[in-house]
């Protein structure tokens, strides 16, 4: 029998099996961030153990960062400590740091790939459940624990049992106006947000074939929403083309020796997955989320569903939205376009596209957040700030922002807010504040109507 | 890690499906360097309004209810890895979480805190949580050893991975038996 491109970047990476119990992996990159890595290094420190391999640890600092003033020492004492503790530990352990400032710092998702850290065929673990985000490389990449962070540290290796595979197909062609984000909320409203649990999912078919290297970041980005640890795609022309001459992509004649490995990573055509599903890229529009978990979501034209379900009331009555109606015409005061499923370059370009020439609706708060100094960069020197900035959209500095709102980044309670972000979780975005998750275009467009309208009618 | 053997306690049930680890411990209370106090924030914005007054609807503020033992709703776990809702949960004092379904890191972040999670057919969380609403006396038995779990409304068996189980049995955790891999590691690392 085949193996998948899973089994393949897997099988390569299994130091040792343990009789009736979990496999001993190797891990080729490790990311980590301010947050969920303190208690990992006091771990190691009380137990006087040594990081194993510092040489194979990168470190950022985004979740819990500012978005104005970043050159200012940080106001919140708490926040300002999760930082000082992340560089001391860096210093101490010589573990390179991208810190706040720094000109590649960024959303741990974003700068990673976009310095050519992340490659195919490597395993890559963060303390964050969209460490899937790398997938798109044809990578194995995971979120873990903090308690999985210290094995790490301390072995460079994780005691895991394998997943299943899985694979979601999805062939044709896109209608206009639907975006990789789309395609990635519809596959999970058709699924549901445990579908994919005990799976590794990957995803083929033309419509990622044909997607750009920030889409398909995308949608791998969104495989823990269906509960799924990760998702991948085979590397393709695509992908050697993003990681070409990138900073810590290998370069000359390592690159094209690389490649050629790089091309045996595909699925085999006799492989079997576990469990494999199917979807027309004609059936999917526009999506918008109506409740309180990626699941709950439905095209621009489809209404809210009757269904008579204690959780399923119980979150209608949070967002405050009815049975049976439309969110087209909605009135919305906040619009955030960023985190790391979508605060790319080519999210900004697809939002400026639109925005270009119009004047943001008078009663929207719209930031616009990039996931890194890079792409803050490029925004400027693309001309799209200007675009932005004559718009009335607020360019803030890169991190993860009012994706889950550690820090003053916040949608007030009772507000709704389409977010570019991942998570429409109760209190996600701040206290009592009602998370629509959209694409960057829809986003762009409700913050210039300050309704939320059908893109499809508005596009040429 | 504390050894895990035999449980026997009453029950909090919380009937909601999908909590995801948001909820569990909102993301701003993620700012500590430690492992402690999680356990005073869990379920913070459903044990509090947001003036701070108790909210006397939500199960863990009704004196009826007490127990080292959550009855949670199917998907129990989804969403960040954040392992602050293990220790939040910890904390606060739960030992066993049972549900229908978990989400994989949260399993992951549980096991390696101490706490079980037991899985059960939907049908008989269904009659559980019935009965640990109706009867906040009952009383259940959990035996890792033999994977059974004993309740009023029946006897179950529970899957644990075999090597998870001599963990807590034991109270080991990850790090000491990776370390004890260091040859193979290294061995490992020369050949790449």
């Amino acid at each position: 029998m085949g193996k998948t491109l899973f089994d393949k970047v897997w099988d390569a990476h299994v130091v040792d099996s343990i009789k009736d119990g979990p496999q001993i992996l190797y891990i080729d990159k490790h990311l980590i961030h301010e947050v969920t890595s303190p208690q990992a290094f006091n771990e190691l420190k009380e137990r006087n153990i040594p990081i194993a391999r510092p040489d194979k640890i990168v470190a950022t600092a985004d979740h819990n960062t500012p978005t104005v003033n970043q050159h200012l020492p940080i106001k919140d004492e708490l926040s300002r400590n999760q930082l000082e503790q992340l560089t001391k530990n860096c210093k101490e352990n010589g573990i390179t740091l991208y810190g706040l400032g720094h000109k590649y710092n960024g959303i741990v998702h974003v700068m990673a790939p976009e310095l050519g850290i992340t490659q195919p065929g490597m395993t890559m673990v963060c303390g964050d459940s969209h460490t899937s985000t790398h997938g798109a490389f044809g990578t194995i990449a995971f979120g873990i624990g903090t308690s999985q962070v210290a094995q790490v540290f301390a072995s460079q290796c994780l005691l895991l049992e394998k997943p299943k595979s899985l694979r979601v197909s999805v062939n044709g062609k896109l209608k206009k106006g639907v975006l990789p984000k789309d395609v990635i909320l519809y596959i999970i409203s058709q699924l549901g947000t445990n579908s994919g649990t005990g799976y590794f999912c990957e995803y083929a078919g033309n419509v990622f074939e044909e997607m750009s290297m920030e889409g398909r970041m995308t949608v791998c980005n969104m495989s823990i929403e269906m509960g799924a640890r990760g998702g991948m795609i085979a590397p393709d022309e695509t992908t050697f083309k993003y990681v070409k001459g990138r900073e810590f992509a290998p370069k000359g004649s390592k690159f094209d020796k690389k490649v050629a490995k790089w091309k045996m990573l595909k699925t085999d055509e006799n492989a079997v997955f576990d469990k494999e599903y199917t979807f027309k890229a004609e059936d999917i529009e526009p999506m918008l989320t109506y409740g309180t978990n990626p699941g709950m979501g439905i095209k621009i034209t489809e209404t809210i569903p009757q269904e008579n379900d204690a959780s399923f009331e119980k979150s209608l009555s949070y967002m405050n939205f009815q049975k049976g109606e439309s969110l087209v015409d909605k009135k919305i005061n906040y619009v955030f376009i960023g985190s790391c499923t979508n605060s790319r370059i080519e999210d900004f370009r697809v939002a400026a596209s639109y925005v270009n020439g119009k004047q943001k609706a008078q009663n929207v708060n719209a930031w616009l957040v990039p996931g890194s100094q890079q792409i803050a960069r490029q925004i400027q020197e693309e001309g799209l700030q200007t675009i932005f900035e004559s718009a009335g959209f607020e360019l803030r500095q890169p991190g993860c922002s009012a994706c889950l709102a550690m820090n003053d980044d916040k949608i007030p309670e009772g507000e709704y807010c389409v977010s570019t972000s991942n998570r429409n979780f109760e209190g996600r975005q701040g206290q009592g504040a009602r998370t629509i998750l959209a694409s960057p275009l829809m986003a762009a467009a409700t913050a210039i109507e300050g309704r939320i309208i059908d893109i499809t009618k508005h596009l040429n | 890690m504390e050894k895990f053997v035999k449980l026997i306690d009453t029950a909090i049930p919380l009937s909601t499906e999908n909590i995801d680890t948001d909820q569990i411990i909102p993301a701003r209370f993620l700012k500590a360097t430690d492992k402690k106090g999680f356990g005073d924030n869990v379920f913070r914005d459903w044990r509090f309004h947001k003036d701070g007054t108790t909210n006397e609807d939500f199960v863990l503020n009704n004196e009826k209810y007490r127990g080292s033992i959550l009855v949670a709703g199917d998907n129990f776990g989804c969403g960040s890895s954040r392992e602050h809702a293990a220790w939040a949960l910890a904390g606060y004092g739960f030992k066993v979480v049972i549900s229908s379904f978990f989400a994989d890191i949260f399993k992951g972040n549980a096991l390696n805190n101490g706490i079980l999670p037991i899985q059960v057919s939907q049908d008989y969380l269904k009659k559980l949580l019935r009965k640990t609403s109706n009867d906040p006396e009952a009383i259940l038995i959990v035996n890792l050893e033999n994977q059974i779990l004993k309740t009023p409304v029946g006897n179950t068996e529970f899957e644990i991975n075999s090597y998870k189980k001599l963990c807590l049995l034991n109270g080991y955790d990850d790090i000491d038996f990776l370390i004890s891999k260091k040859d193979k590691i290294k061995n490992f690392e020369e050949a790449i």
